[in-house]
């Protein structure tokens, strides 16, 4: 006749993020690679031909790592000081790097030795880029000008001093070669127009940019300083798009991932975030230390992330390849060798199909459940990986032979070790599941009593618990107070619809109350006896 | 019929099927059990209820086939009389007529002409006191017979029909009551009783339940109250008898039975599991569990091959010899109490309400047939007594039969209650419904009422609570996931004074939303959620509250615990006009602007129909019935009849159900219906043996109209000749392989196959083809038509045997 109806586990939203498509696909990252260098790495710049290598620079320093090497594959020391934004070029043969002592150079990436060097900035070059021809190279220094040099003949072809404070932040435009926009401390971000020799447009950032970036639209602007990370579209004469203040501390720096073209900003607040199309923050990568760069391979394949301690940690991207072969070595059954008949048999037109009957596979405990075997049951959901796991799992057993009526059965009559794992419930302060639990808890205080003092481990337990409870309690107790006062300042305001949803949390946690603080009075009670 | 009471109360299907235990013919094809003051007949295969024998004019009490005929059946009645019908034609044969209420028939093969029958003992009338008294039927050739030779077998006997059973051969009868088992040996005129103990050390409790007698072998099972069967033996003699137990039931055994060969007893209880035990073999035993309600009676057929069990939730499921459930035939299901209202799916045009516990149930009333069931709770009943487990207390509908709400409860009794709200969603690719949204905490106290808002448009639902809120229901008003529109969300909390609300409706254009807290009603406005009015008429909470229809729609009525209605004008927010009336329900029509008001005065219930712009009624029915009266529809018409006369003017377009306390489904009935019904059921009655079905009625015309052209000279029946080349002509002559597909050709095949059996027995033979046939009977066919009644259904069962050795002889003869 009718078959048995599974025990219903209730679905119960989750509490916090929601599982999206982009977070899968930023999940789906291997565990970092953690490289040591010499010095805070302020610049990592991925080569734009595959194999993609990328520079990191860091110390007096510019090391060349491959995609997937420990090691370097090249290294370039020839510094007298700190070496800052080690850059490629667009055909990835060369590199340009300033230093704090002014001096720019510029290295073939087989060789060791610099090609050429370029001498006129008085201060620290911070930021050097190759301009989208490849002739030129655009620096911007802490002498407060921006210089723009001949590859070739290594002179200078412009200086331009319109900033008021250290240069910190450099973006060439990719689509035209006199286009670049430069960031600076004096809280401004300017886009500079070879042609005209000045700049063609100004933004106030609000605080020290540390970063400008171009999407490669190049319509939009992203610069980073101070909290915040403001978007500008430039196609509106800069318009501020949206500012967005998720991280606590400088935002050091950003790049722009080239599936999808998705915002990530590093900061000093050890997070790199993920910002998806509209801005929100689809995802969040931990550090160990102070991010100072960082930068995304082409394809999303790796991302490398350079800290204040010298520590360079390298994510590569999981592919389903790596999976495949993991699980096929594991899952091998015995093959399908014995012919069936009419294994391939497809069905025509108009011929009616009758379908096999499907099977209804049980859970264990259902089938326990089923037989009527309670005690059992409750034992299989109080396994140590479903209760620390699924512990709705362990709730909807609980609540179910509570229905039924025979909970009480089920928790009587066990020994020391299945006593314990029954008090080692510990979501009793879930609100979802505290109901059932406390009535657990009241059962076994109700059956054991008489028993508790023999076992110590339970005992101890119980004190535990009792601890714990009381901890709930007063923090409950607590928030009616702040709820109190919540009150007061809404009647002042009576917007309908907020006191009404106000004092249905109030009733909950009225309620919770109540319950947890029987509940440790019944310990209590036991233990003063 | 006087003239005032054209509009009379009737009581209209769903009655109980499983009062005494059905019976399967001895061929296995029909089951048949008392229904209400009718017999049903079904057919095993099909499941389809075929005819319904009707005659007696209080509730049928027992039925029991003949042993002399096995075609024939008696059935008896509380209004004192026994019939005898042949229950495949569905013709009355005789009436016997006792005199006495009567509550059970039994017969025995070795007692011809004598039926067995439980009457009141006439000292006092109140039940637990029955007797047993065989009646001798005389032999008569009337149709009304008086049986007079009544002589008693046992006094004080079980009222349990199930506690009398005929022993081997119809030797002994065995007979239980409370503890005592008698044995009453019909040879030595002699009774053996042996007797329990109430209880034991271990608490058993030894009351028996149910008692059944072995086949063909001197044993008698008997079923207990704490579940424990006993198997008794050697009773011949008083001091040397011996019994064994066996026990797995856990609660009461409600009935016993053993197969007809004796080698398997059968028991099943509240359990709802049947239970197989092998006869001699100790323990061994086979279980059918989750059969639906438990079990109250079982029954084998003759040979064995089909087991029938009936259920308390009206339900007949008839079983294989296998084990396995071949058919269910379910009739209305009712419960204890209706705890939903009764209600009207919008699509369906069929009732709903509670069925099986967790479900709710569609019945068809035009049809007289349950649709199906909707598991609402999906959890596993648990078949034990006194266990609290979830129940649907509420639903609704939305207008369009788009949407259905339901709220269902557990722990009416403790303190601590659990509910949810769930929504369900139509769909019409499985035409039923499917679980949308549950909601958990709705409220934190008792949903006291809800409804859907009666736009079109958007659908919208309110619930009130013992909380003091009533809260809004949309679908998709939650904007902050994105993902999915589709779910039911709160919309909006409101409240009014911490007043506990109690009714909530809707407007016809769901303009307004009014809500009653106590005293006050209260209008909302749902555009904007805004306190419009507050209409107010102390003393007296609001028990009742609705708004008119159609251009009363401005009207809004109301009914208070202190015996008022008031009627309401909403344009002028004033009392239009009250009287004092006391209203236990208010029900407005749909489909016109009519109200129908029950009120309870003085130990009985009247019915008022009225129109909220005028204050006189209608209509009045008064003492409609006896008891208190809860739930009423109105089921809207197939099609509108047209009576003119003022008084039946209000079941125009719509039928009002109701039902009473005792859960009897009654409605009002016209007269110009009950004329259209007669002539119907007088086109629908054909004297044929046959089983209705649509292919019947297509193979039907066709016989007798070919027996019209063969025989032109027989006394023709009243009905429309058939134009030649008709369908039925055209249908019979393409083999079966060329039906289309719509015809249902599984079901119509199995009664194809039941009819060629049947054509043997036929008297219209001679229409019928096959020249074999008609050379092995021809013979016979001549003689009929002189045949009196009698010989004609002796040749019945003489035509029954199988002809066709006949049929070889002639052939191989050179």
């Amino acid at each position: 006749m009718a078959s048995f109806k599974p025990t219903k586990v209730q679905f119960l939203p989750k509490l916090g993020e929601k599982v999206t498509e982009e977070t899968l696909y930023w999940k789906n990252y291997k565990s970092p690679v953690q490289i040591k260098e010499f010095g805070a790495i302020t610049k990592i710049d991925f080569s734009p031909l595959p194999p993609h290598n990328y520079a990191v620079t860091a110390s007096t320093r510019i090391h060349i790592y491959g995609p997937h090497s420990q090691e370097p594959i090249r290294s370039f020391t020839r510094f007298r000081d700190t070496a800052y934004g080690g850059r490629f070029r667009g055909d990835g043969k060369l590199l340009v790097a300033g230093s704090e002592e002014g001096l720019i150079r510029l290295f073939d990436i087989s060789g060791r030795v610099a090609l050429r060097q370029f001498k006129g900035h008085s201060k620290a070059v911070h930021m050097t880029s190759f301009l989208s021809d490849g002739f030129r190279v655009v620096s911007g220094s802490d002498d407060l000008s921006c210089r723009v040099w001949d590859v070739p003949s290594a002179v200078e072809l412009s200086s331009l001093t319109q900033h008021t404070d250290y240069i910190r932040a450099l973006a060439p435009s990719k689509l035209n070669p006199d286009l670049f926009v430069t960031g600076s401390y004096d809280h401004t971000v300017k886009v500079f127009d070879m042609r005209s020799g000045s700049s063609v447009m100004t933004m106030q950032h609000g605080h020290p940019v540390e970063c400008v970036l171009l999407y490669p639209s190049e319509v939009l602007l992203v610069s980073t300083g101070g909290r915040y990370v403001k978007v500008w579209d430039l196609l509106k004469g800069g318009q501020e798009l949206v500012s967005l203040k998720n991280h606590h501390k400088t935002v050091t720096c950003a790049c722009v991932s080239s599936v999808g073209n998705k915002l990530l900003t590093g900061s000093l607040d050890r997070h790199v975030k993920v910002y998806n199309s509209s801005y929100k923050v689809a995802h969040n990568f931990d550090c160990d230390a102070s991010i100072l760069s960082m930068a995304i391979a082409p394809d999303d394949e790796a991302l490398a992330v350079g800290m204040t301690n010298g520590v360079l940690s390298v994510r590569h991207r999981r592919h389903q390849k790596d999976k495949e072969t993991l699980t096929s070595r594991r899952r091998r059954g015995p093959s399908y060798q014995v012919f069936v008949k009419g294994k391939n048999f497809a069905p025509r037109q108009d011929d009616f199909l009758v379908s096999k009957p499907v099977k209804q596979y049980l859970r264990k405990y259902d089938k326990q459940l089923k037989s009527f075997e309670v005690s059992k049951a409750l034992d299989t959901a109080l396994q140590t990986w479903t209760r620390t796991s699924k512990p709705d799992v362990t709730v909807a057993v609980i609540i179910e032979l509570n229905r039924r009526g025979t909970l009480k059965n089920a928790l009587a009559g066990r020994n020391e070790e299945r006593c314990f794992c029954v008090l080692f419930f510990r979501h009793i302060f879930d609100p979802r599941f505290s109901r059932p639990l406390l009535m657990v808890g009241d059962i076994v205080l109700d059956l054991y009593q008489q028993v508790f003092h023999e076992s110590p481990v339970v005992e101890r337990l119980l004190q535990r618990l009792m601890e714990v409870l009381g901890r709930e309690a007063e923090l409950q107790q607590e928030l009616l107070q702040v709820l109190g006062i919540l009150d007061t300042l809404f009647t002042s305001l009576t917007p309908r619809k907020e006191v009404a949803c106000v004092k249905t949390l109030q009733s909950i946690s009225v309620l919770k109350t109540t319950d947890l603080s029987q509940e440790k009075r019944k310990i209590y009670h036991i233990y003063f006896e | 019929m006087v003239e005032q009471s054209e509009v009379r109360v009737v009581r209209c299907g769903g009655s109980k099927i499983n009062l005494r235990p059905p019976i399967i013919s001895t061929d296995s094809r029909f089951v048949l059990c008392a229904s209400g003051d009718s017999v049903k007949v079904y057919s095993t295969r099909t499941e389809e209820w075929l005819h319904s024998l009707q005659g007696h004019t209080n509730q049928v009490t027992g039925i029991t086939l003949n042993p002399a005929n096995h075609l024939q059946v008696y059935s008896c009645s509380a209004d004192g009389t026994v019939k005898l019908w042949d229950f495949i034609d569905g013709i009355l044969i005789k009436t016997f007529i006792i005199g006495y209420p009567l509550f059970a028939i039994y017969v025995s093969e070795k007692h011809d002409g004598i039926v067995f029958l439980h009457i009141a003992m006439d000292t006092d009338s109140k039940n637990e006191c029955f007797q047993l008294v065989a009646v001798h039927l005389p032999k008569s050739a009337e149709q009304e017979v008086e049986a007079k030779e009544l002589s008693a077998v046992s006094s004080r006997i079980s009222p349990n029909p199930s506690c009398t059973a005929f022993g081997r051969e119809g030797q002994y009868i065995a007979f239980a009551r409370h503890l005592q088992l008698n044995v009453y040996f019909f040879r030595k005129q002699k009774t053996y009783s042996f007797s329990l103990k109430a209880t034991d050390k271990k608490g058993a409790k030894n009351a028996f339940t149910c008692i059944a007698c072995h086949p063909a072998d001197d044993c008698i099972a008997t079923g207990h109250e704490d579940g424990k069967i006993r198997l008794w033996r050697n009773f011949i003699h008083t001091k040397e008898y011996t019994y064994s137990t066996q026990h797995w039931h856990h609660n009461a055994v409600n009935t016993v039975c053993f197969t007809p060969e004796g080698t398997n007893l059968l028991s099943g209880g509240i359990e709802s599991v049947l239970v197989q035990w092998q006869y001699g073999a100790g323990n061994r035993k086979e279980f059918l569990p989750r059969l639906g309600g438990s079990i109250l009676h079982v029954s084998t057929s003759s040979d064995g091959q089909l087991f029938c069990t009936s259920h308390s939730d009206n339900k007949i499921t008839v079983i294989e010899s296998s084990f396995k459930v071949c058919g269910v035939i379910q009739g209305l299901v009712k419960g204890d109490a209706v705890l939903t209202d009764l209600m009207i799916d919008p699509r369906s045009k069929a009732l709903v309400l509670n069925g099986k516990p967790g479900h709710l149930q569609f019945y068809s009333l035009l049809r007289d047939k349950h649709l199906y069931n909707l598991d609402i709770v999906q959890q596993e009943y648990i078949y034990e007594a006194g266990l609290d487990q979830f129940e649907v207390v509420k639903a609704a509908f939305d207008i369009k039969g788009y949407w259905l709400a339901t709220v269902e409860e557990r722990g009416q009794k403790s303190s601590d209650l659990e509910f949810s709200l769930k929504l369900w969603a139509y769909d019409e690719r499985t035409q039923s419904f499917v679980l949308n949204t549950t909601i958990t905490a709705a409220h934190t106290d008792r949903i006291m009422s809800m409804c859907f808002s009666s736009s079109e448009e958007t659908t919208m639902l309110v619930t009130t609570a013992e909380d003091g809120q009533f809260k809004a229901w949309c679908q998709g008003a939650d904007a902050d996931t994105q993902q999915d529109q589709n779910f039911w969300s709160c919309d909006f909390v409101g409240s009014y004074h911490n007043l506990k609300p109690t009714n909530c409706s809707f407007s016809a254009d769901s303009s307004l939303l009014a809500v009653s807290f106590q005293e006050v009603i209260t209008i909302w406005s749902p555009d904007t959620w805004e306190l419009l009015t507050t209409l107010c008429q102390p003393p007296g909470v609001v028990r009742d509250l609705c708004f008119g229809q159609l251009s009363c729609s401005k009207y809004l009525i109301a009914t208070t615990t202190r015996n008022l209605l008031c009627c309401w004008n909403l344009l002028t927010c004033a009392l239009e006009w009250s009287t004092s009336v006391e209203v236990s329900k208010l029900q407005p029509d749909p489909l016109s602007e009519n109200v129908a008001a029950f009120s309870y005065q003085s130990k009985h219930t009247d019915l008022f129909v009225f129109k909220p712009n005028e204050p006189r009624p209608l209509f009045t029915h008064k003492n409609v019935c006896s008891e208190k009266m809860h739930r009423a529809v109105f089921v809207p018409r197939e099609e509108p009849l047209n009576n003119c006369d003022e008084s039946s003017q209000w079941l125009n377009r719509s039928q009002l159900y109701f039902l009473t306390q005792n859960m009897d489904l009654l409605t009002f009935s016209t007269a110009t219906e009950e004329d259209r019904m007669l002539s119907s059921s007088k086109r629908l009655v054909i004297d044929d043996s046959v089983a209705v079905t649509p292919f019947y009625l297509l193979l039907g015309k066709h016989r007798q109209q070919q027996q019209k052209l063969n025989t032109p000279s027989h006394p023709a029946a009243d009905k429309p000749q058939q134009p030649q080349g008709s369908l039925t002509c055209l249908l019979l002559s393409f083999p079966s392989l060329f039906f289309p597909p719509e015809m249902e050709m599984e079901s119509s095949e199995q009664e194809m196959n039941s009819e060629k059996e049947e054509e043997h027995s036929e008297e219209e033979m001679e229409a019928c083809d096959s020249q074999q046939e008609l050379r092995a009977q021809g013979s016979v066919d001549e003689v009929t038509p002189k045949l009196s009644k009698a010989q004609e259904r002796e040749l019945k069962r003489v035509r029954k045997t199988d002809f066709s050795w006949m049929a070889g002889l002639i052939d191989s003869k050179p």
